[in-house]
């Protein structure tokens, strides 16, 4: 299922759009959470890949990616798992580019493709640095999702705009990911500068923390990404049910907010 | 800076001409690059083209060359190893970066860094540190230059360098113990970025070593050279010629890369000690270039310790400042190409080189380069052949290593 053109029709559709990331490999039940924050009303679902060393990760996604680490989740186990996930929406990879280039390329677009998985998400990997995993996704029709930040120029923007498929990412923040107490001003900053930039989705995340900060970011942007604050939820053992329970009041909270 | 401060000893440095850049994108051979997170990319730009700026500038080579000789205390002389080369049968010559202010070649890059720092108008630092070293150049310069200092050093780390920690600390500087992941160099540094992805704009980081994304590894080259250009015009005062073989430790390679580059072109061959921990069999070591594959960390493409899936491994090293998992991208470089040879002492045989040098010639070395002599003296008449003129930078000295050493030597006579 293609990732841009499902956000596209949502879009469409007058929706703001929902997407949770939940990590890969936490918990033996992780799929299942997946399977609820689908059914919580996601318009598609960012699975984390866990990285020994996340550069843009905060204390809440360090902790989930170590808990799945030690039990034994690898890039391969959590593919195989997102395989048997049959959600009717796209999910996207989220994770660092040292797994990508361990595996290779094109192996690695390649399984990804196999396990049904739309999109990748690769915060350490800029423009600069993207040519032969963008040739490689783009093979295996794989979309690759680019991040642009607050303090990226206007040049840069577009040239980030241009290469991501999918949706294009605002970084709400100067930061890593992590709950703040309230949106940052840089949100709707980036959102507009980049909604000006290209017809793509935009989305904000990192930082986006409660439902009405969710609808704040969406008076701007297409939708939000929900990472950290799912990912506590999780860690308190919130399991299945309370993920679904988060991200209902999430997907309420826009589904209000026009 | 100031006139008043004449160097009372020695001549004034002199630095060489600026080395090549690498190629397009950062690479040395396939290694380098910057991969990090967007927000990270103005800073690294603006890096890059004020540091392009400053080298080429004669001011700025001439305040650097100036604070390397009446602060850090340069040139530092070579010592030729009476004792030690009659006992090993190989002349021995150290390169005394033991004797700079602070007490290791850490002070050299910090120096620039710090003028960089200054030029971009930025008033925090931040800093990664191991062995506490870089640490507290970092701290120095930044109380000299009046800038915020935070370093970030693993807990672990914080613990068997407690003397550093306490230096960080009188100079002003608040240190953070990491408590992530291994809790050691290597989460320093993740904790490092991790600052300065918020912080980027008004905060400069004062990475301490060859490793890091482009331009880290060339500024810190550049700005480490000084020991190999030092050096060579001292060997060929004292030598009238190279000598046959150059050794230095291999963290992430800053003193190595510093000394190999004013020998690089010449015949020279160049042998990095990397950390062989309890054995490298033993998989509880830090020699990147031998046992790591190619793979990204802390923003380059370069060689690291790695399972299969790509996680990065825990080195292990008796020296807090050679326990690091990856190497600086020249160094992968100058190994693919063959230039340089790569090989490791374990924490015994540092153990050894740390007494050896001790007894011999009255200089303790720091942990560090301990693992160069100790190497040194088991390789010869074997990889280095009885009679080679041989000369080992002395990367530090061994205040900081005192307690640790005592102890473990303490347990062990026990
Ligand atoms: C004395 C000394 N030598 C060597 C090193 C290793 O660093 P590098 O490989 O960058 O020279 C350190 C690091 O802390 C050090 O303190």
């Amino acid at each position: 299922m293609n990732l841009e053109s499902h956000l596209r029709a949502r879009r469409e559709a007058g929706a703001r759009l929902l997407v949770p990331y939940v990590t890969g490999g936490l918990g033996h039940d992780w799929t299942d959470v997946v399977r609820a924050v689908v059914d919580a009303g996601a318009d598609a679902v960012e699975i984390g890949i866990p990285f020994s060393d996340p550069v843009m990760d905060g204390p809440t996604i360090q902790a989930a990616s170590q808990r799945a680490l030690d039990a034994g989740a690898t890039p391969t186990s959590i593919l195989a798992d997102a395989r048997t996930l049959d959600v009717g929406i796209p999910l996207a990879v989220m994770t660092y580019c040292n797994l990508v280039f361990h595996a290779g390329c094109v192996r690695f677009a390649e399984a990804l493709r196999d396990a049904g998985i739309a999109g990748a998400i690769l915060p350490d990997l800029p423009l600069g640095e993207i040519g032969e995993w963008a040739d490689a996704a783009d093979a295996a029709d794989v979309e690759t999702v680019m991040l642009a930040a607050p303090n990226t120029t206007d040049e840069r923007l577009a040239a980030i705009c241009a290469r991501s498929r999918g949706f294009v990412y605002g970084v709400s923040l100067m930061g890593i990911t992590g709950e703040r107490a309230s949106l940052a001003d840089s949100a709707t900053r980036i959102a507009s500068r980049a909604k000006a930039a290209t017809d793509l989705p935009v989305l904000l995340g990192v930082g986006i923390s409660t439902p009405e900060q969710a609808a704040e970011a969406s008076t701007v942007a297409d939708g939000v990404v929900v990472g950290s604050a799912l990912i506590a939820r999780l860690l308190e053992g919130g399991g299945p049910a309370g993920a679904h329970e988060l991200i209902a009041s999430f997907r309420a909270a826009l589904d209000a907010s026009d | 800076m100031t006139d008043l401060n004449v160097p009372a000893r020695g001549r004034p440095v002199v630095l060489g001409a600026p080395g090549p850049e690498p190629t397009v994108r950062g690479r040395f051979e396939d290694f380098g690059g910057q991969f990090v997170p967007e927000t990270l990319i103005p800073a690294l730009e603006e890096l890059e083209r004020e540091f392009r700026a400053a080298w080429a500038s004669d001011e700025f080579r001439a305040e650097f060359a100036d604070l390397l000789t009446s602060y850090a205390g340069r040139p530092t002389p070579i010592t030729e190893c009476h004792n030690l080369s009659e006992r090993l049968g190989v002349r021995v010559i150290l390169k005394r970066e033991d004797l700079t202010h602070t007490g290791s070649h850490k002070i050299n890059n910090v120096l620039g860094q710090a003028l960089l720092t200054k030029r971009m108008g930025k008033q925090r630092v931040i800093a990664e540190t191991g062995a506490g070293q870089h640490g507290v150049a970092t701290a120095t310069a930044c109380a000299l230059f009046g800038l915020d200092c935070t370093v970030f050093m693993g807990a672990v780390d914080v613990e068997r360098q407690a003397l550093n920690v306490w230096r960080m600390q009188l100079l002003g500087a608040e240190v953070v113990p990491v408590q992530s992941g291994s809790r050691t160099l290597k989460d320093a540094v993740n904790d490092a970025l991790r600052d300065w992805v918020a912080t980027v704009e008004s905060t400069h980081y004062c990475i301490g070593s060859v490793v890091g994304p482009h331009p880290y590894p060339w500024i810190v080259r550049e700005f480490q050279r000084v020991v190999g250009d030092e050096a060579r015009a001292q060997c060929l005062a004292a030598l009238g010629a190279d000598p046959d073989v150059v050794v230095a430790c291999v963290g992430g390679g800053s003193n190595a890369i510093g000394t190999f580059t004013g020998f690089v072109d010449g015949p020279a061959r160049l042998i990095g000690v990397e950390a062989g921990g309890l054995g490298i069999e033993s998989g509880r070591h830090g020699a990147s270039v031998a046992r790591g594959v190619p793979g990204i960390l802390h923003g380059a493409r370069s060689l690291f310790l790695q399972d299969e899936a790509g996680q990065i491994l825990e080195a292990h090293s008796i020296s807090a400042g050679l326990d690091y998992p990856g190497v600086g991208p020249e160094h992968a470089a100058l190994a693919a190409i063959g230039r340089a040879e790569y090989v490791s002492a374990t924490d015994d045989v540092a153990l050894e080189g740390f007494r050896l040098l001790s007894v011999c010639e009255g200089i303790v070395p720091a942990l560090e380069p301990a693992h160069a002599i100790g190497w040194l003296a088991r390789a010869v008449g074997d990889e280095v052949p009885l009679g080679s003129t041989v000369l080992v930078t002395l990367s530090g000295r061994g205040d900081k290593d005192a307690a640790q050493v005592a102890e473990i030597l303490r347990q062990r006579d026990a």
